[in-house]
């Protein structure tokens, strides 16, 4: 991908991350959201990784945010009232983010390793969901399975939670 | 480099604008034809060339086909109104996010095998059915959002009732699947039509080979030889498969017997009751748009996509006007298919009655997508037993 295409996108999720926060509306701080992991979709894209950019959109843009918005909407959210602006608290944690970023760069710079290169990825004939298919399968197989039944007992659990009468 | 992006954009357009665009007005003028035909009436015939406009005595009424586009004039020219009591950026923002998934979903379908050597598919890539999903998943969005922002309890219903009737199919249309790529060893669309022209229609429990139409011919060795009693057994999974996944189409798509957002005796128009002119019409298309994406993964997954059977699927040299011949002839075949499935999506909704809501629900999270569960069990049971 262009580096263009790259800031773009990282413009876009981070300028949708920001709004989450700063939206008044309940529902345009989860829109923001929606908008913000297409973006981190398309960043995944960009690394060759397309199953992991696809699940993204599948599980989070296409389900988790629906229910929320769902949730949000069956609510009937108001829009926060605007507070007046604290002036030391906005100072104190400019602060706090600056002192942030020195610590961070700090260590980052003083750590070799952070300086060198990846090496480019090599993926072979076969597509990144043949990879991640292999590794779940063959290295973490059971760890799948016992996640696999605890999801299966989850659900069914929340079936027997849900029936109206007990028997 | 730029080459690509020139011919990725121009098969993205091509698709878009001479193939879909045209074939969703042409569904509406099919769905008000065949709905008058079951209902024993006439419907729309009378649409023509109209040489009156211009002074000749007669128009040409060529059987009302001029229709759709009289109806999208209609559409364009009518008054914009927008109610005072919206919440403006997202009732705007509803009817675009209605439609534009639906358009996005068709990037990844093989509608052809090629032409002057170019594969017909907009997007080749590996997740191939996952985007499918995923993309049409964010369609719920503008229903949800129209129903939202339009501020009344109509819309409000009708965005509640398709949302959480969305979310409940995507999992039986998901989990019905599986088998095919457990089948197939693939999620790539291509690769699965591939697999479908080497060992058969996934719809069809016997695959003869060995016939041929171009050049004429039949090879009985071969047609003896394709006969094979582990791909009938396998039918039995990949039949129920297809007709979960069919069934979770129609409420996938919001449409009868299944249109429970837009039950027009219940709720007036659903979530699109505040929309007017072109706004309205937009949802309109998107429906459609949804719907024939909707059969193009049905005929890409089940029907063997592009593939005619007894025709040759590649010439040797594909620039020849032969070669060019055969693709058009695929990209027709992919297409008379969807067009065939269109009809029986119509069919269906003029022939059943609508479902009760709680009967909708139970028959998705009950039913199907127990049966799809199943239904994976059992095709990974007779797999290993079935000779690569």
């Amino acid at each position: 991908m262009s580096p263009i295409l790259f800031w773009i996108f990282v413009a876009v999720m981070l300028f949708f991350g920001g709004m989450v926060v700063l939206n008044r509306s309940p529902v345009g701080s989860a829109l923001s959201l929606v908008v913000s992991f297409l973006a981190l979709a398309a960043l995944y894209v960009s690394l060759d990784a397309y199953f992991i950019g696809v699940i993204q959109i599948l599980v989070y843009a296409g389900a988790v945010m629906v229910l929320f918005l769902f949730i949000i909407m069956l609510l009937d959210l108001r829009a926060e009232s605007r507070r007046r602006v604290n002036f030391p608290a906005v100072c104190g944690g400019f602060v706090v983010i600056i002192l942030f970023i020195k610590v961070l760069s700090e260590v980052c710079y003083s750590f070799e390793g952070g300086n060198a290169k990846f090496p480019p990825i090599s993926q072979g004939p076969q597509g990144d969901v043949w990879h991640v298919g292999m590794i779940l399968f063959q290295q973490y197989n059971v760890p799948l399975q016992v996640v696999g039944t605890l999801i299966l007992v989850a659900s069914i659990g929340v079936v027997i939670l849900s029936k109206r009468v007990l028997k | 480099m730029i080459i690509t992006i020139v011919v990725s954009l121009a098969k993205a357009i091509g698709l878009i604008f001479l193939i879909i665009l045209p074939m969703v007005s042409y569904t509406v003028y099919a769905e008000r034809r065949v709905s008058a035909m079951i209902q024993d009436r006439i419907g729309p015939n009378r649409v023509g060339i109209p040489l009156t406009l211009f002074g000749f005595p007669k128009d040409i009424p060529f059987y009302g086909l001029v229709q759709p586009i009289a109806d999208a004039v209609k559409l364009l020219l009518k008054e914009d109104f927008t109610p005072a009591h919206v919440n403006k950026l997202y009732y705007w923002l509803a009817p675009a996010c209605a439609m534009a998934p639906s358009m996005m979903a068709l990037a990844v379908i093989p509608f052809g095998s090629q032409l002057w050597g170019e594969p017909m598919v907009v997007a080749n890539v590996d997740v191939g059915v996952l985007w499918v999903f995923a993309v049409s998943s964010l369609g719920v969005y503008g229903i949800v959002l129209a129903g939202w922002s339009s501020n009344s309890k109509y819309p409000f219903l009708g965005g509640i009732r398709s949302s959480s009737q969305m979310i409940s199919y995507e999992l039986s249309l998901a989990l019905s699947v599986i088998p095919i790529f457990m089948v197939c060893g693939t999620l790539n669309l291509p690769d699965i039509v591939k697999y479908q022209i080497d060992h058969g229609w996934l719809i069809s429990p016997i695959w003869i080979k060995g016939i041929s139409l171009f050049p004429p011919g039949i090879n009985f060795q071969e047609i003896w030889r394709s006969i094979d009693i582990l791909k009938i057994i396998l039918w039995i999974p990949l039949f129920i498969s297809f007709i979960v996944f069919v069934i979770s189409m129609f409420a996938e798509t919001n449409r009868l017997p299944f249109d429970l957002p837009e039950a027009e005796t219940e709720l007036v128009g659903g979530y699109h009751t505040e929309y007017s002119s072109m706004k309205f019409a937009l949802f309109f298309l998107g429906e459609y748009a949804a719907m024939i994406a909707g059969a193009a993964v049905i005929v890409t997954l089940f029907f063997g996509a592009w593939h005619v059977p007894f025709l040759p699927t590649t010439l040797h040299n594909p620039y020849t006007v032969w070669g060019v011949l055969l693709g058009l002839i695929h990209i027709t075949a992919f297409f008379v298919k969807v067009a065939l499935l269109l009809f029986f999506f119509i069919w269906v909704r003029w022939t059943l009655p609508r479902f009760r809501y709680d009967q909708l629900m139970r028959l998705g999270w009950y039913f199907f997508i127990e049966i799809a569960l199943v239904n994976v069990f059992i095709v990974a049971i007779i797999l290993p037993f079935v000779p690569k």
